[in-house]
């Protein structure tokens, strides 16, 4: 427990699908601090198991949302509107490529496997920060989840590498673009953390092991260090910090070799 | 006590929300249990957490991963690095 206090502050966690899920670490955090929060689930598959675990939290509520789908992105921000009135927070933590495109040669990405990358990891944001900046009229935060691919080569993370960089700069554009609104846009860089996705990538336990080996901390890092980032991120506590890349990686981004 | 396959068939149980009735040692995750491919990602990942302790991380690689089809594979393999019946 941190002593944030997050109650009476509402937000909208995209993208838990199931316990080990970054956005799932996440929301456990903020709703310790006392938020109240809204979970989205992807599909039908996911469903039973998601609203399984907004069930331990208190009072929160869930909703489809595959967050390439305009209408169904819109109406998870009108029932928010209507249930929590005003959001100070959204976390956007979903991604996505084609399985043969994590793997192999990155100039055999093909064109539809280039698109949906980009459209689910990096074009969601805008349509989310759009809808939930309408909800924030007392100004709110912004985090997102990326990872050092966008700037260094990691062989098979391939397409990933290219959206994150994408994803990347749009941190940066939208948090000069809501400024104005103190509307706070930034990116959480974690290093390699066990998840489902994560092992679907090629050599992604050798990745853990080199990341652990280079890393000034020695070690890789967890869960729970990314979430209180995030926590951090969500809370007034960063309120002078907007259009960062932060890194939460154990070190492993300032290490050449 | 629990047996390595006891251990293994309750995670595939919870893992995959199938009926112990519908479980057996030679039961294939996919062919048999309608398991995907995440599902399988995340059941080499509850095995490796099961079976491993403070003093031996038990790691899958993805070539291994590749040739756990069965519970009695699994439990073959978790065998032969090591792990016995409690």
């Amino acid at each position: 427990m941190y002593s944030i206090d997050l109650t009476g502050k509402n937000g909208v966690i995209i993208g838990v699908a199931n316990d080990r899920s970054i956005a799932w670490g996440i929301a456990s955090i903020l709703a310790q601090a006392g938020a109240r929060l809204a979970l989205t689930y992807q599909n039908d598959r996911v469903k039973d198991r998601v609203t399984n675990l907004a069930d331990t939290l208190d009072g929160a509520m869930t909703m489809p949302c595959d967050a390439t789908d305009d209408s169904q992105v819109e109406e998870v921000f009108h029932q928010v509107g209507e249930n929590f009135g005003e959001i100070s927070f959204l976390v956007h933590s979903i991604a996505f490529a084609n399985r043969e495109d994590l793997s192999g040669r990155f100039s055999d990405t093909s064109r539809e496997g280039f698109r949906i990358a980009l459209e689910v990891s990096a074009y969601t944001l805008l349509p989310l920060v759009r809808h939930a900046a309408a909800l924030m009229p007392g100004g709110g935060s912004v985090v997102t989840m990326t990872f050092n691919a966008s700037q260094r080569v990691y062989p098979g993370y391939n397409i990933m590498g290219t959206a994150k960089a994408a994803l990347e700069h749009e941190v940066r554009q939208l948090a000069a673009e809501h400024g104005g609104q103190n509307i706070r846009v930034n990116a959480i860089s974690a290093g390699p953390l066990d998840t489902l996705s994560a092992r679907g990538i090629g050599g992604f336990q050798d990745m853990k092991r080199q990341h652990s080996a280079t890393a000034p901390l020695g070690r890789n890092i967890s869960m729970d260090e990314v979430a209180k980032t995030a926590l951090f991120l969500c809370s007034d506590l960063s309120s002078g910090i907007t259009g960062s890349i932060i890194p939460v990686d154990a070190g492993y981004h300032i290490m050449a070799v | 006590m629990a047996t390595v396959y006891d251990r293994v068939k309750n995670i595939v149980i919870d893992k995959l929300g199938v009926d112990e009735s519908e479980v057996g040692e030679d039961s294939s995750f996919v062919d048999n249990l309608n398991a995907d491919s995440l599902d399988l990602v995340e059941l080499i990942m509850a095995f490796e957490e099961e079976f491993s302790t403070d003093e031996k991380q038990v790691e899958i690689s993805d070539d291994e991963a590749g040739n756990i089809g069965t519970i009695k594979d699994a439990v073959d393999y978790l065998k032969g690095h090591g792990i016995t019946d409690d």
